[in-house]
């Protein structure tokens, strides 16, 4: 399979790689959100840890991603649209655009999805932290 | 040295033909161009003193006679040919009833011995599907405990072509010879690497394949015992009558030439590049292993073939492993690599975690095969691993020391 010059540009110099700390200390972080979606037996893990400041805005992101290329894309450049950004501003990245900014084939399409999901999951966490009321929204794949 | 790129490590997928293969051709599209068959002028004489060259060499390198050897276009069209047409020559019962009779293989065969037993199980056959060990090893014992009375024919692959473990082929053989069963082996990745002789091995029915040896694609084999037990098959293919009714259809003679000269140099060469496979097989693993942690070669440790080399890599995706190592040509059990989104049914057969299963690559060596090649890739993978475990959460995970398996993951 060929990749977009984008994915291969992703893969080769992922930007905002990391965590803000174990696991086990960003859990109790409440300027952080976490969110990990996926499963190993799935061949995709994504793990996006966003740092919020009290009023909403995403001031730094870092992901690890077990998965195929596409995947590494498509969650690198997640961090790169959410940075900046207010948690509702963030809510609305589609992934339908991460395919369209990363030229993903139709059987990569599940990578964007996952991207949008972690960044949901992530949200929702640092929401769940916070004392905010998550919004009830449909989401099903 | 300085290697050539890319560098092919996935002879078990094809290999290069060999030249000698390609000059022993060469006459039979010019000046040799004739129609077997065709009986009576030159032309045909010639095509035919090719194809039973060829057949001769076929023979020899399994230990048959010349007249026990058909040619086919591969070694799926042999699996067919051998799983389908005895079935039908042997089945209790006539097409459209139930209960036409038992057959045993393994879901770890290749897809052309699997789908042509699932069609012949909607067709009113039983089929029993052994499932292997963690070793990815089918013993005799497994197929004598699933043997029923109304048993016509077990199929069971000599070696695995994703794993490359070697099964109890001969123990089965003398198995099914003793219970007058037929039994059929899938040798695409056996024979020409590996000593074979189908008498010795109680073979009924052999497949393989031209190109998988050093041959031309496009042409393969199925040899067809002939005394003790005289097996016969129905035809898939019926027309002109050619290899002896068992395959109509003018004969594929340049491809069959080049097969024949394929097996006579396998056959000379056996030894020689069965010790060098190995060495490099071993070179690849002990470099992956000395370089990394949490790396599990896959398959029994020993009975396997020299030339395939199945490593999973804990903790990195197979396909983003493959975008890595650009330059190093093999194949994945990821699901990924495949239009399925499944991992390798193989490797998920022989238990091995899902996990490891996304993680896996199959590197496969060949005739010309180098050292300094093996050093290459073992360089690259070791790169390629390291700088996708720094973005793996899984790795976090375990460098954490949190067991995997006790994190409730979001299934999709």
């Amino acid at each position: 399979m060929a990749y977009s010059e984008k994915v291969v540009d992703h893969y080769q110099n992922p930007r905002n790689v990391g965590s803000f700390g174990a696991s086990s200390d960003v859990k109790t972080r409440t300027d952080i959100g976490v969110g990990i979606v996926g499963a190993p037996e799935c061949g995709d893990v994504m793990q996006l840890q966003l740092k919020v400041t009290a009023d909403g805005v995403i001031e730094d992101a870092k992901f690890k991603c077990f998965g195929c290329g596409s995947a590494i894309a498509s969650s690198s450049l997640a961090t790169e649209w959410v940075k900046g950004r207010t948690v509702d501003e963030a809510l609305q990245i589609k992934n339908t655009q991460i395919v369209e900014e990363l030229a993903l084939p139709p059987v990569k399409i599940h990578c964007s999805v996952l991207a949008e999901d972690s960044i949901r999951a992530a949200i929702e966490d640092w929401k769940k932290k916070n004392g905010i009321a998550v919004a009830e929204e449909a989401h099903a794949h | 040295m300085a290697v050539k790129t890319p560098i092919y490590l996935d002879n078990a997928a094809t290999t290069r033909c060999d030249p000698r293969v390609v000059e022993a051709m060469l006459p039979y599209f010019s000046e040799k161009f004739g129609n077997a068959g065709s009986r009576n002028h030159r032309f045909g004489w010639d095509a035919e003193d090719g194809i039973e060259t060829a057949r001769e060499q076929a023979a020899k390198l399994i230990g048959a006679d010349a007249k026990e050897v058909i040619f086919t276009s591969g070694a799926t069209e042999s699996n067919n040919l051998a799983v389908k047409g005895a079935a039908e020559i042997y089945a209790k019962a006539p097409a459209g009833q139930q209960g036409r009779g038992h057959i045993i293989t393994c879901t770890i065969e290749h897809k052309a011995v699997l789908d042509p037993c699932k069609r012949l199980q909607r067709e009113g056959f039983d089929v029993t599907f052994l499932e292997p060990p963690a070793d990815g090893v089918i013993t005799a014992e497994m197929v004598r405990a699933a043997m029923r009375p109304d048993t016509i024919l077990v199929s069971i692959m000599w070696a695995n072509n994703e794993i490359g473990t070697i099964n109890e082929v001969p123990e089965i053989g003398r198995l099914c010879h003793e219970k007058g069963v037929i039994f059929h082996t899938d040798g695409t990745q056996w024979v020409g690497k590996m000593p074979t002789d189908v008498e010795r091995d109680c073979i009924d029915l052999l497949s393989w394949s031209g190109h998988k040896m050093y041959g031309p694609k496009g042409v393969g084999a199925l040899y067809v015992r002939r005394r003790k037990p005289r097996v016969r098959l129905e035809a898939l293919i019926d027309g002109g009558g050619q290899e002896r009714g068992m395959r109509s259809g003018t004969q594929n003679v340049t491809g069959i030439v080049g097969f024949g000269k394929a097996c006579e140099l396998c056959m000379a060469e056996m030894e020689h590049d069965r010790e060098r496979l190995l060495k490099l097989r071993r070179r690849l693993e002990d470099g992956l292993s000395g370089r990394m942690e949490v790396v599990q070669v896959n398959g029994h440790r020993d009975r396997r073939l020299p030339h395939i080399s199945n490593i999973s890599f804990g903790f990195v995706e197979g396909e983003s492993l493959m975008m890595g190592i650009k330059e190093i040509a093999c194949s994945s059990g990821s699901a990924c690599t495949s239009a399925s989104l499944e991992p390798s049914y193989v490797l998920k057969g022989l238990g091995v975690g899902d996990e490891l299963a996304h993680s896996s690559l199959r590197l496969s060596f060949g005739r010309w095969t180098t050292e300094e090649e093996v050093d290459f890739a073992v360089e690259s993978i070791a790169k390629a691993v390291e700088h996708l475990r720094k973005l793996s959460p899984l790795y976090d995970l375990y460098k954490e020391g949190v067991d995997l398996s006790t994190i409730e993951w979001q299934h999709h």
